[in-house]
């Protein structure tokens, strides 16, 4: 019998506060996100493909095709080329490819670009039934972001 | 109109009504239970609310192939889901849901619900034991063990109830705790019954809860460990009915504790008795299934089996016994 009642009274004792518990998460406010419905705001360091950075005033990429990025990705994602600028000194970029069916999102390029030419993106939603939907054309993104601007 | 072919046929439509509404809805009222006491909002696609939910559930059962796998005792284990609908479903003949509802006011109502009641044990047995598996098989050998386990602390305070009342016959023992809440048997004031007859009540929905192999006593069907059980080879309404029979059993146990300890169709305080108190009482009881359910994890099979040999059942009896004793004195 030792510890029979115990056991019995701190027994109940613990199931009563357990449906206490419940009881009160019953009628508090639901923590879940309804995802279609409510879309999630990325938090700042959210690690999303890269994306090119426009010129705040022209909305021309800040790169300068040095190729830093290009070299120091370890997965050779990026191809990027560009022309010397007419008139002036330095090059423009004319292409700019992400290939991220390769990525690994290791953010080495952010981290080698000098010129704060790169960041990463906010886009989680990348879905697709084409693989070639991956291989990103970063200039027309940057394109399409100014023109939402406008 | 006692004698009218009519009586029986609206009691059967009504009585098939119930059961199927129950037994669909007490699966969307799972869902959203469970996800609001996890602070989901649960099912909300299908109609307003998710509250088409339980007919697609329907629908897509019905439309996925009833599989018999190879090795299956054939007949066994397409009979036995059937024999898991079919004592839940005749249950609903002796509830007296008021004074002037119920289909049939038996004498020994009591004793034949309980007769059901393991009927619908052999089911799970039936059916774990004709799948040929496992897992199965040892979930059907858990049920067995514990249905018989805990029918007896039920069966101890049924006998409380029926000593007081005086009657076998749900009706005559729900007649008897009319007029307010202290006429019911877990209050009952008179001769000094409410001091053991809660207890009583405690134990009588504890067993129910095992009786209907409810979590936290859902050892026959412990996804964790025995995939599903006795279900594990069923697909399709095969499945269905089994999932019905469950929650027809809820609405039966709650049924029964409404009946026998909570005074059935009066209201508490001897205003507007009605089958609408009836159903307030059976929601809130069902309703505390679903809570607990959701409150407790899966407890072990032998810590189950002591609560019911070294608690449950010495309680039982000191209950009957103090009872008895109530009864002689006074």
């Amino acid at each position: 019998m030792n510890g029979y009642w115990s056991d019995i009274f701190t027994g109940s004792k613990s199931l009563v506060t357990g449906l206490l518990i419940t009881a009160r998460e019953f009628f508090k406010p639901v923590v879940t996100e309804q995802y279609p419905y409510e879309v999630p705001v990325m938090t700042p360091r959210f690690r999303g493909h890269i994306e090119l950075i426009g010129n705040e005033e022209t909305g021309q990429p800040n790169c300068v095709v040095c190729g830093m990025c290009q070299r120091a990705c370890p997965s050779t994602c990026i191809s990027l080329d560009g022309r010397k600028a007419e008139g002036g000194k330095g090059k423009v970029l004319t292409h700019y490819t992400l290939d991220f069916t390769k990525c690994s999102l290791c953010g080495l390029c952010v981290e080698s670009c000098n010129f704060n030419a790169l960041r990463f993106s906010k886009d989680y939603n990348l879905v697709s039934f084409d693989k070639n939907d991956f291989i990103m054309d970063m200039l027309k993104r940057l394109e399409e972001q100014n023109r939402c601007k406008q | 109109m006692d004698t009218s072919i009519w009586r029986a046929l609206i009691y059967l439509a009504g009585l098939l009504a119930f059961a199927g509404l129950n037994a669909a809805y007490l699966g969307w009222c799972e869902r959203k239970g469970a996800a609001r006491i996890q602070r989901r909002i649960g099912p909300c696609e299908a109609g307003w609310a998710g509250l088409a939910q339980p007919l697609c559930d329907g629908l897509k059962l019905m439309s996925k192939q009833l599989l018999v796998p190879e090795g299956v005792d054939g007949i066994i284990f397409r009979v036995a889901p059937v024999l898991a609908m079919i004592p839940a479903i005749t249950s609903l003949v002796v509830i007296p849901f008021s004074d002037n509802i119920g289909a049939r006011a038996m004498e020994l109502s009591v004793l034949l619900l309980f007769a059901l009641a393991s009927l619908s044990m052999i089911a799970v047995l039936l059916g774990g034991w004709a799948s040929g598996n496992k897992y199965a098989i040892i979930s059907s050998a858990r049920a067995v063990s514990q249905n018989l386990a805990y029918e007896i602390p039920m069966l101890l305070t049924v006998i409380t109830v029926v000593m007081l009342s005086g009657s076998m016959n749900l009706r005559e023992i729900a007649l008897d705790q009319q007029g307010g809440f202290w006429h019911w048997n877990i209050f009952r004031l008179e001769h000094g019954h409410f001091l053991t007859m809660w207890i009583a009540f405690i134990v009588f929905f504890i067993c129910s809860v095992a009786e209907t192999n409810r979590a936290p006593f859902d050892m026959a069907e412990a996804e964790s460990e025995l995939v599903a059980g006795f279900m594990t080879e069923y697909s399709s309404m095969g499945f269905g009915l089994f999932m019905m029979g469950e929650y027809l059993n809820i609405v039966i146990g709650a049924c029964l504790t409404t009946t026998l300890f909570l005074g059935g169709w009066d209201c508490p305080f001897g205003l507007t008795p009605g089958v609408w108190w009836f159903l307030i009482k059976i929601y809130i009881l069902i309703f505390t299934f679903i809570w607990i359910r959701w409150t407790y994890p899966r407890t072990q099979i032998y810590r189950l089996l002591n609560l019911s040999w070294k608690i449950l059942i010495p309680f039982s009896l000191a209950n009957l016994l103090i009872t008895a004793a109530l009864i002689k004195v006074f």
